[in-house]
């Protein structure tokens, strides 16, 4: 699938700002003080993420239409949920210095609605039955631990406590361990749909493409042909989890003598979970292209 | 409403015979032709003479080659949406433009809705789905809704475009969800099949297969039965197959 950036940009940096807001509840509920840094740094990521959602919409202008149907579709969901917890991260972060009895009922909601969210964001390619490597069962569970990895790391950068930076560590090996699930289910061979059975002719023998429809790429080649050659694809995951895990990991570990690391180690797991995005739509085949000649989706 | 509507009895669609089919791409361009023109026009078209043409067609054809050496056999393949029974396209949709009919299952976009967030051409496995980046939104094959139910058109002209204008009669119109139909019957008695069943979206359309083992088995009895034919026979033959 072609990896376009808005989208990509979107999920990680939503993503991190619901991972920061559950954190932050959580927090709370052990008895730390979230600071109002976190609470702004928070919103101001999941409505950038937003925002950039937007760009890849063919009329940005009606965007307010995918409220509307919630019953049925993922990404209305997402956006009727993402939507809902704006107001509750900001009561949150106003009881905080307000009424602390309130706080605590606000931060049970937010870490709801945040784990909500991220996962209809991840429910919204999990039933895209056309793409194997999205019907997986590892990728709501990868969206999960991306969103609080990416959101304890930014935690870490902005607290100087020692439990934000352990609970940090512990965020982004859970993430490097599910990714490295996700992309070993993925890598198992299957035995899906092929070019015999998209075209139903498979058993009158093998099927072979002789002539194209068109001559030039049209839309669906361009949307669902994406691909990437298998060894550029390993040295990615290897990178995507080097700037992802293992370097922030390193880097918190150093945090704990030079604070200020801290803040280096949040930037790179959320590099290393835009590479992990990316791969996440370029690994991903569409039972479309049976029809333009693929044999194996 | 994305939601589906409670299952209808009438199911339009079209059955494809892929034994008549020629490949001639006539469909595909009656399509456009009609569709740019008509309620769920235009179909955009960027560069149409330059180097690198693109365009919104609801109908392509591709060609294939199905088995091998003698037994081989080309096979042109016209693709449109199946107007699926459980369409996963309209079911995703944030903003309620896709939609199936009540009345007659056709799958529609209301493009005033349309927001171009491109889902449901993912959630469709047969890319019957193409996104007009001109108008910002998506389109796909409309049955020919304001042909079938057209009161100023004479009846013989109320079908698909596709349909109409087939040189070879290989697209059959009709109501699938008749069983005593004449697409029905015509499915029954040909086996025809459905494209990825396995995904589970239970498409309307029908595809009906080659006839080519049965041509091949015909085609060897009337060779013998000829060469045992007297002279006066073969000699017509020869000069009618010169
Ligand atoms: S063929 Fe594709 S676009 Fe048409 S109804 Fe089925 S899933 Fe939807
Ligand atoms: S592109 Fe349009 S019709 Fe398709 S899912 Fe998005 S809003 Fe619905």
């Amino acid at each position: 699938m072609h990896p376009a950036y808005s989208v990509i940009f979107f999920t990680v940096a939503s993503g991190a700002g619901f991972g920061l807001l559950g954190i932050a509840a959580i927090a709370l509920l052990l008895g730390a003080e979230p600071s109002l840094l976190s609470g702004v740094l928070a919103l101001a990521l999941i409505g950038g993420g937003t925002l950039s959602s937007t760009f890849h919409l063919g009329r940005p202008e009606r965007a307010w239409r995918a409220f509307s149907q919630g019953r049925s579709s993922w990404l209305s969901r997402e956006g009727i949920l993402a939507a809902a917890t704006v107001p509750v991260c900001l009561w949150f972060f106003a009881a905080l210095y307000w009424q602390w009895v309130l706080a605590m009922f606000a931060a049970v909601v937010a870490l709801l609605l945040a784990v909500a969210t991220v996962v209809a964001t991840a429910m919204i390619y999990a039933t895209i039955k056309p793409v194997r490597q999205w019907r997986d069962p590892w990728v709501v569970p990868g969206y999960l631990a991306g969103a609080f990895a990416s959101g304890a790391a930014v935690w870490a950068a902005l607290d100087a406590g020692v439990a934000g930076r352990v609970a940090a560590l512990v965020a982004l090996a859970a993430w490097a361990a599910v990714k490295l699930f996700y992309w070993r289910s993925i890598d198992r061979p299957q035995t899906g749909p092929d070019i015999g059975s998209a075209t139903g002719l498979g058993k009158l023998g093998t099927v072979r493409p002789l002539d194209p429809p068109h001559t030039e790429e049209n839309y669906l080649q361009r949307e669902m042909g994406f691909r990437i050659a298998r060894k550029h694809a390993a040295r990615l995951r290897r990178l995507a989890l080097l700037l992802g895990a293992i370097v922030p990991g390193l880097l918190l570990l150093v945090s704990f003598l030079v604070t200020p690391f801290a803040i280096i180690a949040a930037l790179s797991a959320l590099i290393g979970l835009l590479v992990e995005r990316w791969l996440f739509f370029a690994e991903a085949r569409h039972t479309v292209m049976l029809y333009y000649g693929t044999n194996v989706v | 409403m994305t939601s589906l509507p409670p299952p209808s009895k009438v199911q339009l669609g079209l059955v494809i015979d892929l034994d008549r089919c020629v490949g001639c791409h006539a469909c595909a361009t009656a399509c456009k032709e009609w569709n740019d023109g008509g309620a769920s026009g235009p179909l955009s078209d960027t560069d149409p003479y330059g180097a690198k043409p693109s365009g919104v067609w609801f109908n392509r054809v591709h060609s294939y080659e199905v088995g091998d050496g003698a037994d081989g056999c080309t096979v042109h393949f016209p693709k449109s949406c199946l107007h699926c029974a459980e369409p996963a396209c309209v079911t995703v949709c944030p903003t309620g433009a896709s939609y199936k009919r009540a009345e007659d299952g056709i799958v529609l976009v209301d493009e005033d809705l349309c927001i171009g967030c491109k889902l449901c051409s993912w959630a469709c496995p047969y890319g019957a789905r193409e996104f007009d980046a001109v108008e910002g939104v998506m389109r796909k094959c409309t049955l020919c809704v304001d042909r079938i139910y057209n009161d100023s058109m004479v009846p013989a002209d109320r079908v698909p475009a596709c349909v109409q204008v087939c040189p070879t009669s290989a697209r059959l119109f009709g109501d699938l969800g008749d069983p005593d139909s004449h697409v029905s019957r015509t499915v029954k008695e040909r086996e025809g099949f459905d494209l990825m069943p396995e995904l589970g979206y239970r498409p309307v359309n029908k595809y009906l297969p080659p006839k080519r083992q049965m041509k091949l088995a015909s085609l060897a009895t009337e060779t013998a039965a000829i060469d045992q034919a007297g002279f006066f026979l073969r000699w017509v033959d020869r000069l009618l197959t010169r």
